[in-house]
């Protein structure tokens, strides 16, 4: 188990090298750095002496060891709009797009789950229907469409939710709903057709052979089970979220890190679009341990390294 | 004799989207307390079918028990399975039936320990509390034979070899000391060595506990040191049944026969070819009106397309469906 994790370990950091390295050359390859930071109405001495005070006249290894070397400390360097270190801006955000992705999360895992179960275990059956429509609306509406339709209708017509921003519990709601509808379509998917798979394997008619109520069966034989192949769905799912949807936020106005995203690129703020992905490809990769270690818990077989 | 399970008129079948699958079709059979009643059949035959309708196992829906009774003499006087409701069924299996099916490895949840596996039908059945049931566990680890009972209580199924699997199930199957234990194929998905080691604790166990045994198999040679009784069952009908040594020197269905002559002898003098019995087994959504195994028959004469043989007795217990007498040579006397 040890071994287990120090590889998974230690393929996190090899991957946030990756996420470094590209990071770092997908600014560099597009053209001269400087030209593209700096407004269009710079001229070509502003540029020049922009280059020499951002060190981008320096050989590029040079700089890639300087930027990795910023990044182990925090320090991302400057934005170029806000004239103040980048990360701090980044973290500023982060409670917002937390909330928002918490909140979408949970929506759909406590539909998502549920429904799925109960058409697993009802095939053909009424839930079973909203199950798989839920999951074909899931994948096929496109979530800034939605969250138009759901502005004009519950914002506007019945004005039960704010249409924008983030001041009471339920500005979070519409926002929410337009981010995690696919999640919520896509873990009803997948929790029905692992119970459907599930509850005819031979164990379970072993559990109802012994006699255990239908409640102990699907809670104890079955559900542990289906909760296997979830794990991961929801935490790369959680990823993106946590990375900001900017749709979403940029529609709802929603302060997140998302919509900085928006703004940063739309300001040519390199260093700050830079923080960004950083901290988002970190995210990911720490619920991609925060995974295995479910697993682990989870699934005895990859406790003593059988699968 | 003491009858402990009477079943009369078994009649199962599936509702599928092909159309209705004729499983059982009119099944009665006795079964005696302390006996192994071994039966014996093609895939498809309807021998698992058989016995998991009794206790409300099969698939529902599509599967459905059309008619019949299964009379189950408990201390508590003689009830019909097939008239309990799904909630006094489960009082039954796994307390006074016990289950082991045929491969180990699926049929142990393969994410729970082996100890949680066959305590939760102790804890189930009997009014007992964690610590008793299990140290109860520990017990059954040690009767079925295996070793080392305390540290393999927190063993996972895929920690143990498929014999020890197997001697898993067996615990849960005779873990609240039941009156009847209904083993399907218990032993084919193990090696042949093992199959012995497993058959051997099936003997010891029925001896010290008392129990009856029901043993599915499609395996003759497995049948020979383990039933008292064999009944050989073919397109959801039962062709012959006899004690197993009537069944071996008389075999008089023309499918047992072919069964026996299909299994590899050490003793004959030159070597032989194995026997099969041509053709494939009858499709059972097109139930025939006369004889099932008449069209892979060689005996087959006109009446076989006729009419449907009925059981008919040969002996005090031997009883065969069939028209055609083997020991004469002809049809069978009316």
């Amino acid at each position: 188990m040890q071994r287990y994790f120090l590889s998974r370990i230690l393929q996190s950091i090899l991957l946030l090298f990756g996420v470094l390295f590209l990071v770092f050359f997908m600014v560099r390859i597009t053209g001269d750095p400087a030209a593209l930071m700096m407004p269009r109405t710079a001229s070509p001495e502003q540029i020049e002496a922009f280059r020499e005070a951002m060190g981008f006249n320096r050989p590029l290894i040079v700089q890639f060891v300087d930027f990795v070397r910023g990044v182990m400390v925090g320090d991302f360097g400057n934005s170029l709009h806000f004239k103040t270190p980048a990360l701090p801006l980044v973290l500023e955000r982060l409670p917002a797009t937390l909330q928002l992705a918490t909140a979408a999360m949970l929506m759909a895992m406590l539909v998502g789950i549920p429904l799925g179960l109960i058409g697993g275990l009802n095939p053909g059956s009424i839930m079973d229907s909203l199950a798989r429509g839920l999951a074909l609306l899931g994948q096929s509406v496109p979530n800034f469409w939605l969250a138009l339709i759901l502005i004009s209708f519950f914002a506007v017509k019945l004005g039960w939710f704010p249409s924008f921003g983030r001041d009471e519990w339920k500005s979070v709601v519409l926002p929410a709903f337009a981010l995690g509808l696919s999640t919520m379509g896509q873990l009803a998917r997948l929790t029905r057709s692992s119970t459907l798979e599930i509850r005819s394997e031979d164990f379970v008619r072993t559990a109802y052979s012994k006699g255990l109520h239908p409640r102990t069966i699907y809670a104890k034989h079955i559900f542990r089970n289906v909760a296997i192949p979830l794990v991961s769905v929801i935490a790369v799912q959680f990823g993106y979220m946590l990375g900001g949807s900017i749709y979403i936020e940029f529609i709802f106005s929603w302060p997140g890190i998302g919509q900085l995203l928006q703004q940063a690129i739309g300001w040519r703020d390199f260093p700050l679009v830079q923080a960004i992905a950083v901290f988002t490809s970190l995210a990911v990769l720490a619920l991609n341990l925060l995974t295995d270690v479910a697993y682990v818990l989870i699934d005895p077989r990859i406790r003593y390294g059988i699968r | 004799m003491d009858r402990i399970l009477e079943v009369r008129n078994l009649v199962t079948r599936f509702y599928t989207l092909d159309g209705v699958v004729h499983a059982v079709n009119g099944v009665s059979f006795d079964l005696r307390r302390g006996e192994t009643l071994a039966i014996v059949g093609e895939s498809g035959s309807g021998k698992s079918v058989t016995v998991l309708s009794l206790v409300g196992l099969i698939p529902k829906p599509p599967g459905k028990v059309e008619q019949g009774a299964a009379y189950f003499r408990t201390e508590q006087g003689r009830i019909d399975l097939l008239q309990l409701s799904e909630e006094e069924l489960r009082e039954v299996r796994g307390g006074q039936i016990g289950f082991v099916f045929q491969d180990p490895l699926s049929s142990l949840n393969p994410i729970l320990t082996i100890g949680e596996q066959i305590k939760e039908t102790l804890t189930r059945h009997l009014n007992i509390t964690g610590e008793e049931a299990k140290a109860r566990t520990i017990d059954l680890l040690a009767e079925v034979g295996i070793p080392d009972p305390e540290l393999r209580y927190k063993a996972y199924p895929f920690q143990l070899s498929g014999g020890m699997r197997q001697r898993v199930v067996i615990a849960i199957a005779i873990a609240c000391r039941p009156q009847i234990v209904i083993a399907d194929e218990p032993t084919t998905a193990l090696d042949v060595t093992v199959q012995a080691q497993i058959i051997d604790l099936f003997n010891h166990l029925q001896q010290t506990l008392n129990m009856a045994m029901i043993w599915i198999t499609h395996d003759l040679g497995v049948v020979a040191g383990l039933a008292d009784r064999v009944m050989v069952m073919y397109g959801g009908r039962i062709a012959e049944v006899a004690p197993v040594d009537d069944l071996y020197e008389r075999p008089a269905h023309p499918y047992t026969v072919g069964l026996l002559g299909a299994l590899p002898r050490l003793d004959s003098k030159e070597s032989k070819r194995l026997v099969s019995i041509e053709g494939t087994p009858p499709d059972l959504l097109i139930p025939p009106r006369h004889c099932p195994f008449a069209r892979r028959c060689r005996f087959a004469f006109e009446r076989c397309w006729r009419e449907m043989p009925e059981l008919t007795p040969l002996g005090p217990e031997h009883r065969v469906a069939c028209f055609y007498d083997m020991e004469r040579g002809g049809p069978r006397n009316e």
